[in-house]
């Protein structure tokens, strides 16, 4: 080995840096990593959202340990609430009271907790439809993409373990719809949920199995996959929007020191203000006002935490069907909106990067983003499964709608019920028409430059609208994407007449393709775009631009 | 022997029925008869003049008898203004008093001198005089298994079917919650002096009471609605404020191009 130079070693702080270099080579990563660039816009910083409440998170969860108690014992409260003074409750209930009233600054770590988790959760999702509607998930970056969806899947699993603990009335109930879908799977249905509580709900074991599930294996599968999901960020490099300048093969943007730690720092300290002042000024799950977990009680507004919502609301909304097969009960209206409505989104989710691909027979990396205009069906399909999102979480709320908004809470069922249906259907056919039509507009703005709203009047007695040129930095910026194109595909016969192996996979493949970009707006091609600029001259000052489709420089 | 057997039980339920407190208010002639005729003015086109009822051609009942409802129904629908309904609908909601205390005496007295009923009970009944600590405590256990279902546990209200809802209970007078209890007005369930007794009819109302007296230990209670609306402040609130600060941070760091002076 060559050794390495050695600098800096007249100041103190060198003769430090010296030493720990010297055992453990920093000197070679940090050269590396220091300077790495990541590219600056708002919409990068979501994911960054979703790491430092989930830092926010464990700092707040560990102090939480220190005082909490995960056991069902009954133990009769004598704390200082004094509503409830008297009363048998569990171990877990009544250590959470304590939490909340007898330990300074329990309470404040208690909701900063609870709401660094919501919006963890709430961030990780933002964060992926980032990604998705930018299409930041293609290759090279599906592996990170499904890593993504396992931390999101993790975080609603490692929520409602966390709803749980308390072992309050809402956290009993949520527990007791919990059974119910264990109890729903087809045969095995009761012997899972005697497994898993123990035997009878509500048993003596579930809180103290929930408090392992929820502080050591959730929470390090969550660390080890966020390490892994950060680690391929650094390997893939961060995507960036197209301009002047970026292309598949570079990053512009600032390096990691000063200016992104700097930024990336700051943020830490804003998610944490924020957080601190929600858990200060915003009461989060009042366990004191709900009462001890007791079967015979139930309060109205039971709901889960917001991420478990559009489950609940699958429940409200799906009829009550039951059947009977050789002997055994299918409870429907538990099983589908209970059991499949989770691996249906996920599956969704995690197959449409593979889906896409095969579509498009697109084999190439990406590291430029699409607008979510220039995907229109992509955008669309987005839309359309948050739309359905969105009605089964109304469905979720359909008692707390009824009485603010003074609706039957019946008819508010019914027309969620076929809203299910229709509504993403109405938002997947808008949001297309919508990227279509604003794909329009910038071909429109690039032919003949930006509307200026002055009118001439002609010497003719005619009018016309001036129309303003276009920076060539806006020029590049509509038309940096690629044109939709369907692949072409071989005959359906060889020559002899046989059917050609593989002919009905692409014909799926096609019609596919056409579905998902036959609708698109070609960009305006190099010929058309000298046509325009040099022809009847009505974008009156744009022929001094370059076309964006050849080898343009910035300035 | 029948007869004197008749003659016992009749006895027996004339002392110990509700009705036998039937109040001074029925024996008042005077204010009686006052309460007949603003009945008459307010109440009769619904309830009929007799307040027997009126029952539409289809069958459906357009307003209820009220012969053997009891004063205390009355001082309940008309002291919280639920009566006269203002139109025909699912529910009655509360409003305004239209009758003033003078005049819901003398409609209670006439109806309770239609037939036997719960009388307006005596304001000792619910001034939580005599409710002590562990009463306070009773109360909250009544109160989650009993009221909490419908009401919600913050007593903030919640929705009942086809638009019918409990309506909330904070800032309601004691007295009328405990005729609420007492007479189960529209949706709500009779709770009889034999099911829930007075004394804890009163434990209830000191909880409901103590909530109200309760700081609002958390901060902020977001109307007391529960996880949903602790998600829509998550989502508005935290993610609407951070992806603004994202947007600010992007925005003012360093820049990309340098400023052109216009």
């Amino acid at each position: 080995m060559m050794s390495r130079p050695v600098v800096a070693r007249a100041t103190r702080t060198g003769q430090v840096a010296g030493w720990a270099d010297d055992r453990l080579g920093l000197a070679r990563v940090a050269r590396k990593h220091l300077r790495k660039v990541f590219p600056d816009h708002w919409s990068f910083m979501l994911g960054e959202i979703a790491l430092w409440s989930f830092v926010v998170v464990l700092v707040t969860g560990v102090f939480l340990t220190f005082w909490y108690k995960p056991s069902m014992g009954e133990v009769v409260y004598q704390g200082s609430y004094d509503q409830l003074r008297g009363i048998p409750m569990s171990e877990a209930y009544a250590s959470t009271l304590e939490l909340s009233f007898d330990v300074r600054g329990g309470l404040l770590m208690r909701q900063m907790h609870h709401w660094a988790a919501n919006l963890f959760i709430a961030a990780m999702m933002v964060h992926m439809l980032r990604v998705f509607f930018t299409g930041a998930f293609r290759k090279p970056r599906e592996l990170n993409w499904l890593i993504g969806l396992g931390l999101l899947m993790l975080g609603i699993v490692e929520g409602f373990a966390g709803y749980s603990l308390p072992d309050d009335l809402l956290s009993g109930t949520g527990l007791r719809i919990a059974e119910a879908l264990m109890q729903s799977i087809p045969v095995v249905g009761t012997y899972v949920a005697f497994f898993v509580f123990g035997g009878e709900f509500p048993g003596d074991d579930i809180i103290s199995r929930l408090y392992t599930v929820h502080v050591l294996l959730i929470p390090g599968l969550l660390l080890a996959l966020v390490g892994l999901h950060m680690l391929l960020l650094v390997y893939h490099k961060h995507t960036q929007w197209p301009g002047p300048g970026r292309t598949e093969k570079n990053v512009v943007g600032f390096p990691m020191m000063p200016v992104y730690a700097a930024k990336a720092g700051g943020y830490f300290f804003i998610v944490f203000g924020v957080t601190a002042l929600m858990g200060a000024l915003l009461t989060i799950n009042p366990i004191w006002a709900y009462g001890p977990y007791n079967p015979s009680q139930v309060t109205a507004g039971s709901q889960p935490d917001w991420y478990m919502g559009w489950l609940d609301g699958g429940l409200r909304l799906m009829p009550s069907w039951e059947s009977e097969l050789f002997g055994y009960t299918i409870s429907w209206n538990v099983l589908v909106p209970g059991l499949l409505l989770l691996p249906l989104l996920f599956g969704l989710l995690g197959a449409y990067p593979f889906i896409e691909r095969w579509v498009t027979g697109d084999r190439r990396e990406h590291h430029l983003l699409d607008r979510p205009r220039n995907a229109p069906t992509r955008t669309a399909l987005g839309v359309a499964g948050v739309t359905a999102y969105g009605v089964l979480w109304l469905g979720a709320g359909n008692d707390i709608l009824a009485i603010i908004f003074d609706l039957s809470i019946n008819t508010l069922i019914v027309v969620l019920r076929v809203l299910i249906f229709v509504a993403p259907v109405v938002a997947f056919v808008l949001t297309r028409r919508i990227c279509i039509g604003l794909q329009r507009a910038d071909r429109d703005r690039v032919l003949h430059g930006s509307e200026t709203g002055v009118i001439r009047r002609l010497p003719t007695g005619g009018y016309v609208e001036s129309h303003a040129p276009l920076s060539i930095e806006e020029q590049w910026r509509l038309t940096a994407h690629e044109s939709p194109e369907v692949p072409a595909i071989g005959p359906a016969a060889n020559g002899n007449g046989a059917p050609r192996p593989g002919a009905r996979g692409d014909r799926l493949r096609t019609a596919m393709s056409r579905f998902l970009s036959g609708h698109d707006v070609a960009k305006p091609t190099r010929e058309e775009l000298e046509e325009a600029h040099h022809g009847d001259g009505h974008a009156n000052g744009v022929d001094r631009v370059s076309e964006p489709d050849s080898g343009h420089r910035v300035r | 022997m029948l007869l004197t057997a008749l003659l016992l039980t009749g006895g027996a339920y004339a002392v110990l029925s509700p009705a036998s407190a039937q109040d001074d208010l029925a024996a008042d002639e005077a204010l009686v008869d006052r309460g007949r005729q603003l009945f008459l003015v307010g109440c009769a086109s619904c309830h009929g003049t007799n307040a027997e009822g009126i029952v539409t051609s289809d069958g459906t009942q357009y307003g209820p008898s009220l012969v053997g409802v009891g004063a205390a129904a009355v001082d309940f629908q008309v002291g919280t203004g639920r009566m006269p309904l203002a139109e025909p609908g699912v529910q009655a909601p509360d409003k305004p008093a239209q009758y003033d205390d003078e005049e819901t005496r003398a409609l209670a007295a006439y109806v309770a001198s239609l037939g036997p009923g719960p009388a307006i009970p005596e304001a000792e009944k619910y001034d939580l005089e005599g409710v002590d600590e562990e009463g306070v405590v009773r109360g909250g256990q009544f109160f989650l298994t009993n009221c909490t279902a419908c009401h919600n546990f913050a007593g903030a209200g919640g929705a009942l079917p086809e638009g019918k809802y409990a309506p909330p209970l904070q800032g309601t007078d004691p007295k009328y919650i405990y005729e609420a209890m007492l007479t189960g007005p529209q949706q709500m369930p009779v709770f009889s002096d034999e099911v829930i007794t007075p004394e804890d009819k009163e434990d209830v109302i000191a909880y409901i009471q103590s909530l109200e007296e309760n700081p609002s230990y958390g901060g902020f209670a977001l109307g007391s609605y529960g996880p949903v609306a602790e998600g829509m402040f998550a989502w508005l609130l935290g993610i609407g404020a951070l992806v603004g600060f994202a947007v600010w941070i992007a925005a003012n760091s360093v820049r990309s191009k340098k400023r052109t002076k216009a």
